[in-house]
């Protein structure tokens, strides 16, 4: 009998090109996703050194993180630098046989939107991109992270990567999430006791029931934030709902082939005793919806609480701590529901979905945006743009007063125009708290979309709960 | 890929926890197509005021610090994002090696993939190295990659730990991309089977 393995050690093992004595694998990657950001001197490396990309049917470009998100963008892209990235993509992706979804595609989107979406995102895999966030489609029980630049281009040209296995960590949440809390809360509540650093060194397997009753969506949302957690890569075991949301998706598996696939993903689950390095149990009853007060993605408290001193921490968590409230403009002892804010985000790979908007509908539904607060919805593709026009939610929140945008990443980390202002606070449903994140000394508070949605209606930090 | 052996040089301070890859290379500086030229930026946002002016409280625009070629900094250094911007703007700058108690993954691995070598020691020698990068210019620190030690200014001397394949690469300048194109049979036959058992994938 072999010894009992956990989702992780399943995918690695299957993907093993060779193995050194020293333990360094070179490692079969099943899908590349390439931006215009990350990409552009990996494919120049290609070109200096006549290589090509090794397997161009199993790579796909979208420029999304410095696209202009306004209607006008597919005539002209008028900040010049990213025009030359997004024509470098197009270009890099033309001469390398990559399929791309360009800006005028309905398929265009954030790249970890888009992946799932079109049905590249399958159980089992190993799915890399020049992007942090990766781990997003880790949601499906694939193998997925974030990769350099230079790891980018050793994919494209061998289809592989040298990696050395990491440690494995299992999150457990058991229990039903209350009323008023999602995915993000869980996501956000994992790292606020982690820390960010939590996870270094570690892939996270998230299970127990309230991570199996998320829709596939907000199991996206949960693993997106992996990264934030100091984790490469976030798992979550593939089930019913796994499968039933890739099937029918273009590149889904058809016919016979599906039927082969579908008895292998049922196999790609943790055996009963398999080992981890790190075990953290987490009672989903207890989790309540948060908002992140400082600069770090780890500074999480529920939205009820009071903006910490920096004489609550310990070590170097009390200089940042004074460093994130002078940044912020936060006073110790200040209730969080009373933080006025100036603008609303969203959108990102994080809650970009159509479930996303549907929240942020649900909690609008006969409330309007606070006069002079500025309000944005960035869907995160095209045709999560076009599904919730055709629900009728893309109406009702613009006569709420929500800006109504094209897909891209957008104020995420403000690479287009979409910024905050000096000193702008903004109650975002992206991953990243970082001092200039949205725009050179914005603000960011961190929240799910039901809570941006509250907050745009009161113009502060506000519990969603109470708008029930 | 240039070689690492040994360096000696100047040792910057900077006793932030959790300096992500926004403030080693803010996003602004992403939109290049190419991988040099960005040490100007690095550390944009502390660096300079926003008229472009110097901060001159800002450790790297200290005269003493200048031509700093090692960094010592808190720890979780390097998180957030995968931009190898982050690591290339530091090379671009000058500096070759970096100090702290923890790295965040991605940035470490981007690092020995840019000839820069990222060092993790506990915090008690983090803290004795600050203490030894902060007596300014005259203060030079010796990096022995071969020999796993680092010398501070006063003779004393710290082992590190350092992956010995990782360490083979940095010493030799080696592209891990041809060393992996040498093992195309390989990922022909990985690629066989995968058809066979996984064609879907
Ligand atoms: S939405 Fe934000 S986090 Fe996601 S890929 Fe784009 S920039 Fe990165």
């Amino acid at each position: 009998m072999t010894a009992p393995k956990t989702l992780y050690d399943k995918i690695w093992d299957a993907h093993v090109v060779h193995q050194a004595d020293d333990g360094t694998c070179l490692l079969y990657i099943d899908r590349h996703l390439v931006h215009e950001v990350t990409s552009p001197q990996a494919f120049e490396g290609l070109r200096m050194t006549g290589r090509k990309v090794r397997a161009p049917e199993k790579t796909i470009a979208v420029p999304d993180h410095n696209v202009p998100t306004t209607l006008d963008r597919a005539e002209e892209i008028k900040d010049e630098q990213s025009r030359i990235q997004v024509e470098a993509l197009r270009k890099n992706a033309r001469d390398f046989g990559v399929e791309m979804y360009d800006v005028d595609d309905v398929r265009q989107g954030i790249v970890h939107i888009i992946g799932p979406e079109q049905g590249w995102t399958q159980p089992g895999m190993t799915i890399v991109c020049g992007d942090s966030h990766t781990a997003t489609h880790g949601a499906f029980g694939a193998l997925a992270h974030g990769i350099g630049t230079s790891e980018v281009e050793h994919v494209l040209a061998t289809q592989t990567l040298i990696q050395k296995k990491s440690k494995n960590m299992l999150v457990k949440v058991e229990g039903e999430l209350p009323p008023g809390v999602t995915a993000k809360d869980i996501t956000l509540t994992v790292i606020g006791r982690t820390g960010t650093a939590g996870g270094n060194g570690h892939v996270i397997e998230y299970a127990g029931s309230a991570i199996r009753a998320l829709s596939v969506e907000g199991r996206m949302t949960v693993c997106n934030m992996a990264i934030e957690g100091g984790a490469r890569a976030g798992l979550i075991a593939p089930d019913e709902k796994t499968f039933a949301y890739v099937k029918g998706r273009p590149h889904a598996p058809k016919g016979d082939a599906w039927e082969d696939a579908l008895a292998y993903w049922k196999t790609m689950t943790s055996d009963e005793g398999a080992h981890y390095d790190k075990i953290i149990e987490i009672d989903a009853s207890e989790i309540v919806p948060v908002v992140t007060w400082g600069t770090s993605p780890e500074d999480v408290l529920p939205i009820t609480g009071v903006v910490p001193s920096p004489s609550d921490f310990t070590g170097g968590k009390v200089e940042a701590a004074k460093r994130s409230l002078d940044y912020m403009g936060l006073t110790p002892g200040q209730k969080l529901s009373e933080i006025e804010i100036d603008t609303v985000f969203i959108g990102s790979c994080t809650n970009g979905r159509i479930e996303d908007l549907r929240e942020v509908a649900k909690v609008m539904e006969g409330k309007k945006v606070k006069a002079g607060l500025r309000a944005m919805i960035v869907p995160g593709s095209g045709l999560v743009r076009a599904q919730a026009e055709e629900e009728g939610i893309a109406q009702k929140l613009q006569e709420a007063g929500f800006e109504w945008r094209m897909a891209g990443c957008s104020m995420c980390l403000g690479m287009n125009p979409d910024q905050l202002a000096e000193g702008e606070r903004c109650a975002s449903t992206s991953n990243r708290n970082f001092e200039g994140r949205q725009g050179y000394k914005g603000r960011t508070h961190l929240v799910s979309p039901g809570m941006a949605a509250a907050a745009a209606i009161t113009g502060r930090l506000t519990d969603v709960r109470d708008l029930a | 890929m240039e070689k690492f052996t040994t360096l000696t040089g100047i040792a910057a301070p900077l006793p932030l926890v959790n300096i992500d890859t926004d403030m080693i290379i803010p996003k602004q500086f992403l939109k290049t197509i190419k991988r040099s030229g960005l040490g100007v930026n690095l550390f944009d946002e502390m660096r300079y005021e926003r008229d472009g002016s110097e901060k001159p409280d800002f450790v790297l625009n200290q005269p003493a610090y200048r031509d700093a070629e090692v960094l010592v900094a808190g720890e979780n250094f390097g998180c957030g994002s995968s931009r190898e911007h982050a690591p290339w703007a530091i090379k671009d700058f000058g500096i070759r090696c970096v100090i702290a108690p923890s790295f965040a993954d991605i940035f470490f691995n981007n690092c020995f993939k840019n000839g820069i070598l990222p060092i993790a020691l506990p915090q008690e020698t983090v803290d004795i190295l600050m203490k030894d990068a902060e007596k300014g210019a005259n203060a030079r620190m010796t990096v022995d990659l071969e020999n796993q030690q680092i010398t501070t200014s006063d003779g004393q001397i710290f082992a590190f730990d350092v992956d010995p394949f990782r360490k083979h690469c940095l010493m030799e300048g080696l592209d891990d991309i041809g060393l992996t194109m040498e093992r195309a049979p390989d990922i022909d036959a990985y690629e066989k089977r995968l058809a066979a058992e996984r064609p879907w994938a």
